[in-house]
């Protein structure tokens, strides 16, 4: 575990700088002492809380642009040069539309969304929950990029003894992932009660620095045979599983080169996922490739 | 049935779990909004504890607070073998007793610093750290010395007992605060021995013991 300070120079990529990002869950601020973090290696004091929050740079106390959605608290470090993410599933009346609880973890943003989009781990680190040993093969599934220039994974399949807070025992679970943003994913899961219907996990991951972030989880669950209590808790389990599995990954930045690691075909959602970060000149969080 | 109301990512609960899952005792978990929704200071439950802390066991009408009295509780009550907690032995139950004070004294250290470090808590993370440190060099040694007498667990006897269960929680998760356990090789073949206990249960961040089976190999691997 690190302690020294890392000093890095602060990100020199507009696609995030114009970016909206999370940078609270709107329920943690509080009126009387500010609450500290940092966005993209600059350092934040948010001061106030309900509506009269405001967010300012440490270094020079310089305002910084903020909106509020979805239970978080968004920042804008440059000029946004568009709206933070529609989610229509977070419109649903029959849905709990719950923020999943913000965890800090040591490593880049981007293998934080590379490990959300990764099926093959499931056995080994969620074992007994969403996935357990021998049924470890990942089913090939379909990647593309979309006419929305999103990452678009579809009729991914996996074996789950608790797929969800409300499984009551395994089953075939199917799971669509969307990249929308660098540092935005989200997945569609089957409902183990409404099995036409998906449960929508969003997870909104602000680059504290190169190689931190907090990921921060927001939850749309079909309401039924469940609570918000029942969801927070099933998100952090399995989250906080990652957790140290993430902050052991080496090097903490995700290479890009694509001859930096060697990929197989459950790999899919990952090679596109770093094509695109490539396509986009992202270089905040990852080893570029040589040009 | 025994209620426990828990929190997932709790140390303090989850030794509560592990203590139930090795005596084999059945209980019913119910889910604390602890983290973000702060539901463990919300009037409900203040009316369970009025600390607002995490855990609390309702079992027969009786309602515990404080992981480490609970461990006392449930060992009493549930361990007719008197192995975790020999009510009948003073000597031990003084010596057990000091650990679990000394398990607290880890609560305020090394568990601090890790809802820092993961969940922005507002505490001194250079005061948790070497809080946590000092304690850590005082149970390596205690736990070096006590392999020297050919004892696995932290009081004197060839059972473990509450003593293990209640320090052992942030101690291995001590890794997530930014405090290694690399100079404490005691420390960490006596966490290799409390993982192959019967009955032992992980939570999130907690990690099973390696196929190598036994504490010799335990030793010779560390």
């Amino acid at each position: 575990m690190e302690t020294a300070v890392i000093e890095r120079s602060a990100c020199a990529d507009s696609v995030l700088l114009n970016d909206w990002h999370v940078v609270a869950d709107l329920s943690a601020l509080n009126s009387e002492r500010p609450f500290e973090t940092r966005l993209l290696g600059t350092d934040l004091l948010i001061h106030g809380a309900g509506d009269r929050v405001r967010i300012e740079r440490k270094c020079d106390s310089g305002p910084v642009q903020i909106s509020k959605k979805y239970g978080f608290l968004w920042a804008c470090l440059g000029d946004p040069d568009r709206d933070i993410l529609h989610i229509p599933e977070a419109f649903e009346t029959d849905r709990f539309i719950v923020t999943g609880g913000s965890i800090a973890v040591g490593v880049s943003g981007l293998r934080a969304v590379e490990n959300f989009l990764d099926m093959g781990h499931f056995p080994f680190v969620h074992t007994g929950w969403l996935g357990e040993e021998p049924h470890t093969e990942v089913p090939s599934y379909k990647v593309e990029i979309t006419d929305q220039d999103e990452v678009l994974a579809t009729q991914c399949r996996f074996f789950q003894p608790v797929a969800s807070p409300t499984a009551s025992g395994g089953i075939m679970a199917n799971y669509e992932y969307k990249v929308s943003r660098p540092y935005t994913v989200a997945l569609y899961k089957t409902n183990p009660v409404h099995p036409d219907r998906m449960d929508y996990i969003a997870l909104f991951v602000q680059p504290v620095d190169e190689e931190h972030c907090i990921a921060h989880p927001l939850l749309c669950y079909l309401k039924d045979n469940t609570n918000e209590a029942e969801l927070r808790w099933f998100m952090q389990l399995i989250f906080a599983q990652d957790k140290p599995i993430l902050e052991n990954q080496l090097p903490k930045r995700l290479p890009l080169d694509p001859r930096a690691e060697t990929p197989i075909r459950a790999d899919a959602s990952s090679v596109f996922y770093r094509r695109w970060l490539r396509h986009h000149n992202i270089t905040y969080g990852a080893i570029t490739a040589p040009q | 049935m025994i209620k426990l109301y828990d929190y997932e990512l709790s140390g303090n609960c989850y030794k509560l779990r592990l203590l139930m899952n090795m005596l084999g005792v059945d209980y019913e978990a119910v889910p604390v909004d602890f983290y973000p929704g702060r539901e463990h200071k919300s009037d409900w439950f203040l009316k369970i504890n009025p600390l607002g802390q995490l855990p609390v066991l309702v079992d027969d009408g009786v309602v515990l607070r404080d992981a480490q009295a609970i461990l006392v509780y449930l060992a009493a009550k549930y361990d007719p073998s008197g192995n975790w907690y020999p009510v009948d032995d003073p000597a031990k139950l003084g010596d057990i007793s000091q650990w679990l004070a000394f398990a607290d004294g880890i609560t305020s250290t090394a568990s601090a610093a890790r809802l820092h470090e993961g969940l922005f808590y507002d505490f001194d993370i250079d005061a948790c750290r070497a809080g946590a440190h000092r304690l850590f060099r005082i149970l390596d040694e205690h736990l070096w010395f006590a392999e020297k007498q050919d004892r696995d667990w932290i009081c004197p006897g060839a059972h473990p007992t509450i003593a293990d269960i209640a320090c052992f929680p942030y101690v291995i998760l001590s890794e997530e605060g930014g405090i290694s356990r690399q100079d404490y090789p005691a420390i960490r073949r006596w966490c290799d021995r409390v993982k192959r206990i019967q009955g032992f249960i992980v939570m999130s961040g907690v990690f099973p013991a390696g196929p190598a089976g036994g504490r010799l190999n335990a030793l010779s691997a560390a």
